[in-house]
């Protein structure tokens, strides 16, 4: 039987593995076609692992036994950070060339129970840092959409990995949108779960208090799948824990902040952006959702993007420090051993890494500490106080995913401040710890091509199948 | 307004060699990004109570360590400069 790629999903999939309408090794064989087609110009994969018809034919022993789960046989791509025992993994950055890693990572362990086909490794700006993947060692990855634009970052390959039918899912990571922001320029389901719901063992940490797995994929249903078989507390992450996740209210409430359309608005967020967010809004009250302004106090959510950009460099120049070619990774030799560190790390870091150390070496350091590590701590007890009472109004926040479609390869990449306004409706979850759920919403047409848009829904913590539901309602009133 | 004697010193800190070419575009940037952040300076300085966390205290007892050596190998195989069950690096002193 010839595969529809394009509509396939994974209970799709798994009903067509059960009814003998082809096996996990004929999809695997279907994606692994595709990526030898497109990969080369999308440039989403860093590796195709050769054993993965090998890990397919597994899958067909246990969906033979009768022993299939849903996930079993099906073609996973996983970002570069994420860690898989005996295997490559990089980060997309040199220093860690010719590094094999030594244990898996929980989501690869639980994935690997489920008997899933791990096809590839992905692209990702480097150590994560990066809306774009431009700041790849590897070269950026391009959006399936329009070649001449980013697949967006830092999960970029993992989004156009899913987008071009290269895989059927993927794992990303989001520390302040890496993963809803590349899903939404390539019109994807992105998850990024409660901070704590997903074990960060074995994910290479960027920053640790914001960090997350989550996944890409076509359909909300498929996140779901994804998250409940990746969710889970871990003695091996101390953060991680289980959350009650109840089942979703019958009305749910969904919230508009205000400042997004008083402040954001006039000041850089794409006109189409905001034509697509208010006929959003309309779909959503069509289909019996109360659709209502937050009346608290969300003047605080105004600093989300100056607090992150002083957290997360903080704790990136901490997490980095273990780059330093003794222990893995590459090694650049200098006269002693502090030369050893300077070169290893001056060369095998690319730009935006060593940008982001430096800043953050100096919010961390004596006389500066005060006034930007702690104030961002205080202002982000704010933040996360002014959620708490935004959930006692509403119990879903609506907001546009980005502030614009997919941009240009280079187009921001010679101003770091300017990139980093692309994160400011996605850095807000992460600073919360709140889950967050982008959604394909429409699109906008820029230079004659349609481009994906995406919407986010934020609930409180825990309360991933709230964004469940009202995500796969709303996908379901677009179809 | 930072310096670039200011990019020197940090970058010292952060065991980084940054290339003469790029201290002072460097520079600005930094710079600028602090001058973006520094905004959360407006936001009036209330100390917000902590909550004590439901979360917290979770190490675990002391005891069942794995067995010594188990995992060595394993670990030497992917530093790059190994000898005899030792990481090796330059002379510290």
């Amino acid at each position: 039987m010839s595969i529809d790629l394009k509509h396939l999903t994974i209970k799709k999939a798994h009903d067509h593995f059960t009814k003998g309408d082809f096996s996990a090794r004929e999809l695997a064989e279907t994606y692994l076609e595709e990526i030898e087609k497109k990969n080369k110009d999308l440039n989403a994969y860093l590796e195709v692992f050769q054993d993965a018809l090998d890990q397919a034919d597994e899958a067909d022993k246990r969906i033979k036994e009768g022993k299939a789960t849903l996930l079993t046989g099906i073609p996973f791509a996983i970002k570069d950070n994420i860690l898989i025992k005996g295997r490559r993994a990089g980060a997309a950055s040199k220093i860690l060339e010719g590094y094999y890693a030594t244990y898996d990572s929980t989501v690869a362990k639980k994935l690997k129970e489920e008997g899933v086909v791990f096809l590839g490794r992905t692209n990702m700006d480097e150590f994560a840092m990066g809306s774009s993947t431009e700041n790849s060692a590897y070269g950026v990855t391009k959006n399936p959409y329009d070649h001449s634009r980013v697949a967006g970052g830092s999960s970029g390959g993992s989004a156009a990995a899913v987008a071009a039918d290269m895989s059927l899912a993927a794992l990303g990571s989001d520390t302040g949108g890496s993963i809803r922001q590349p899903a939404a320029f390539c019109g994807l389901t992105g998850l990024k779960p409660t901070y704590g719901a997903v074990s960060r063992y074995g994910l290479m940490a960027m920053g640790s208090s914001l960090d997350q797995i989550g996944s890409l994929t076509k359909t909300v249903e498929d996140a779901r799948i994804i998250f409940n078989a990746i969710k889970g507390k871990d003695t091996f992450d101390a953060t991680s824990r289980d959350f009650q996740t109840p089942t979703s209210k019958k009305k749910i409430r969904v919230g508009i902040l205000n400042y997004f359309i008083d402040d954001l608005a006039s000041n850089g967020v794409d006109p189409e952006v905001m034509v697509n967010y208010n006929e959003v809004k309309k779909k959503l009250e069509s289909i019996g959702y109360e659709v209502k302004n937050i009346t608290a106090d969300v003047s605080s959510l105004k600093y989300s993007l100056a607090t992150y950009y002083i957290l997360m460099p903080a704790e990136v120049s901490s997490n980095l420090a273990r780059f330093d070619g003794v222990k893995f990774g590459a090694l650049e030799e200098g006269k002693n051993l502090l030369e050893d560190y300077l070169l290893t790390r001056g060369r095998g870091f690319g730009k935006e890494a060593r940008r982001r150390i430096i800043l953050g070496t100096y919010v961390l350091s004596a006389g500066y500490y005060d006034a930007y590590y702690n104030k961002a701590n205080t202002v982000r007890s704010l933040i996360q106080k002014t959620f708490k009472n935004i959930f006692e109004e509403v119990d879903v926040v609506l907001t546009p995913t980005t502030p614009s479609p997919a941009f240009k390869i280079g187009e921001k990449s010679s101003n770091p401040l300017e990139m980093y306004l692309a994160d400011i409706f996605t850095v807000t979850a992460n600073i919360a710890g709140i889950p967050a759920l982008s959604v394909k919403s429409g699109e906008a047409t820029v230079d004659g091509k349609k481009l994906p848009l995406g919407v986010q829904f934020m609930a409180s913590h825990g309360h991933e199948n709230t964004l469940f539901d009202i995500g796969k309602n709303f996908e379901r009133a677009l179809s | 307004m930072l310096s670039t004697k200011d990019i020197e010193k940090l970058a010292e800190l952060a065991r980084i060699a940054i290339p003469e070419e790029e201290k002072a575009s460097l520079t600005r940037e930094v710079d600028a990004i602090l001058g973006y952040v520094n905004e959360i300076q407006k936001v009036a300085g209330e100390n917000v109570e902590k909550e004590i966390p439901e979360h917290r205290n979770v190490f675990r007892e002391d005891k069942n360590p794995h067995l010594p050596g188990e995992f060595t190998e394993g670990l030497l195989e992917e530093a790059p400069r190994q000898q005899d069950e030792y990481v090796k690096v330059k002379k510290i002193l």
